[in-house]
């Protein structure tokens, strides 16, 4: 039988993760502020723009903003306040 | 992905939309975030290059991922009732051990493999007694917090230690005398595992005395596989980089479409006593007797040629403006190349400023890059120079698309050839594929 040895993990420590919960849904969008937030992505403008006509064509009763962070991939505080503030649900893309 | 949790947890119910190749990463973000029940729609691979109506088609089509029409997924996922796991999210601990369970070496190897803690070649178990002998190559101790890091910006930072890297280091074969600069790798929080889309690496130039002191290659094949200290060294920082981050496995926390060759080492020192100019690190505001490891992000192509021949000018203009310009260009040139242009009248820094100003393209090729529109045409429309310029100019104008200070040139090379390389490898500031680079370079002698 082949002896056993005893070796290092070579893995890093990662944080504990802390449960959070989810935002309270709405019962319906209708009359509701919905952000369409274009991450900025190489033609995610165009995405969202479709995405915008097709909430005019399909649930009118939704107002819906396009509103862009100022750079791709990095927080942007005051655009999330302003989504905050303003909005009662977002959707965001296209990526990650 | 990012925004959308924050936005969650700022109250707005919020839908990411991906395209599906991102739904494992999703779905780990998802759970790394407290929030594994967090909504997410695909849309099919690719969006980029795709037409208005066929991306209307992806939102009037079936989610790939889901198997139900996009739209739905969407409404449902703004709309519907929060259940019990919704509210309460995911609390829990993902401690790693410090040793594993014994088991034969056969057994060892193959967990490592199934486990994605290996670059697929053969590697050193790192055994109690191996990592202890690798830990006399510094005077540090092993519990002393060397950093943090992630495959990419909305990731996680996972934490490491000294002995931590010494476990990596063992396994990519290093010598306990080669742990300084491995540490100091380490210590820059860069990843040389980048996440990204685009398949990057890092390139990392060692100068000072501790060069000569591990005995590095800077002569023949200095980039190449000809050298102990070179080969696993960069081996190490890939390796350690990958294991102390969280991972990086293909679809979870790795998504380069080609992937990089650079990724399996790239390390290499500067021939200082040959270069007719000062050392990389003494540019950089470092004395000559210190010793440094600098981290170019990059890797995302390579020029070559000869040089300075008669027509170098062409040469270098071509091979500049045939870079990805969001990576500019860290330019690798044998002793041979740089006494050549000194002959020419040319300092480091006259060479760096020549190629700046005479790197230009017409501005529709230079905003027509998946990169630039994406990560600079933001910063040009919010006034950012030199970007704001370049987008002002009209699309047959010719713009530079290089600033002096971020061309960068080292030294190295056996003087069998009068050879160049432009790599791709950004030193310092912002960019794609990774948190700001603050702190690229890193001094060794703090981890000796």
């Amino acid at each position: 039988m082949a002896e056993k040895i005893r070796v290092h993990d070579p893995r890093g420590y990662p944080p504990k993760v802390v449960g959070k919960r989810l935002a309270n849904r709405p019962q319906s969008l209708d009359g509701k502020v919905l952000y369409l937030v274009d991450c900025l992505f190489d033609n995610a403008d165009v995405f969202m723009e479709q995405l915008r006509l097709w909430f005019a064509e399909h649930m009118p009763k939704v107002e819906t903003r396009i509103i862009r962070p100022r750079e791709s991939w990095v927080d942007d505080p005051e655009m999330r306040a302003k989504v905050v503030a303003d909005g009662d649900a977002a959707i965001i893309g296209v990526g990650l | 992905m990012g925004f959308a949790l924050a936005l969650e947890q700022d109250g707005v119910p919020t839908i990411p939309v991906s395209t599906h190749v991102f739904a494992r990463l999703a779905k780990a973000t998802s759970l790394a975030a407290g929030m594994p029940t967090a909504r997410n729609v695909f849309v099919p691979q690719p969006v980029v290059g795709r037409t208005a109506s066929e991306l209307r088609a992806y939102i009037e089509g079936t989610d790939p991922v889901l198997k139900q029409p996009f739209m739905k997924g969407v409404i449902e996922g703004l709309t519907q009732p929060l259940n019990e796991e919704d509210l309460k999210g995911a609390t829990f601990e993902r401690s790693t051990p410090r040793l594993l369970e014994p088991d034969t070496e056969e057994n060892l190897r193959q967990l490592f493999i199934e486990n994605h803690w290996t670059d697929y070649l053969p590697i050193i178990l790192p055994t109690e007694e191996r990592v202890e002998q690798m830990l006399k190559g510094t005077s540090v101790p092993g519990d002393k917090v060397v950093g943090r890091l992630r495959p990419t910006a909305f990731r996680e930072f996972w934490q490491f230690d000294v002995e931590k890297v010494a476990v990596n280091a063992v396994m990519a074969g290093a010598r306990p005398e080669y742990l300084p600069v491995i540490l100091a790798c380490a210590a820059t929080g860069i990843s040389a595992r980048s996440s990204s889309t685009t398949s990057w690496a890092t390139i990392s130039v060692v100068n000072g005395p501790i060069r000569k002191e591990i005995g590095m290659n800077d002569g023949i094949g200095a980039l190449g596989p000809y050298n102990l200290a070179n080969s696993t060294i960069g081996r190490a920082y890939g390796l350690l980089s990958q294991n102390l981050q969280g991972g990086s496995v293909p679809g979870d926390t790795y998504m380069g479409s080609l992937g990089s060759n650079w990724a399996y080492t790239a390390c290499f020192a500067e021939a200082e006593e040959r270069s007719p100019w000062s050392p990389f690190h003494v540019d950089q505001g470092f004395k000559p007797t210190d010793s440094t490891v600098s981290v170019f992000f990059g890797g995302w192509y390579t020029q070559s040629g000869f040089g300075p021949r008669e027509t170098w000018k062409d040469k270098f203009i071509r091979c500049l403006i045939g870079t990805d310009h969001y990576s500019p260009p860290l330019i690798v040139m044998d002793p041979i190349v740089a006494r050549a242009f000194v002959d020419l009248g040319f300092t480091k820094q006259s060479l760096r400023e020549w190629c700046a100003e005479n790197a230009m393209m017409p501005a529709k090729n230079y905003w027509d890059d998946q990169w630039v529109t994406t990560l600079v045409r933001p910063l040009a429309i919010a006034g950012v120079e030199p970007f704001a310029t370049r987008l002002k100019a009209a699309p047959d104008e010719l713009i530079s698309v290089f600033t002096p200070e971020t061309i960068n040139i080292v030294v190295t090379g056996g003087e069998t050839q009068g050879a160049f390389k432009m790599i791709s490898g950004r030193l310092i500031g912002h960019g794609p594929g990774t948190a700001d680079q603050n702190n690229p370079v890193s001094l060794i002698d703090i981890w000796r």
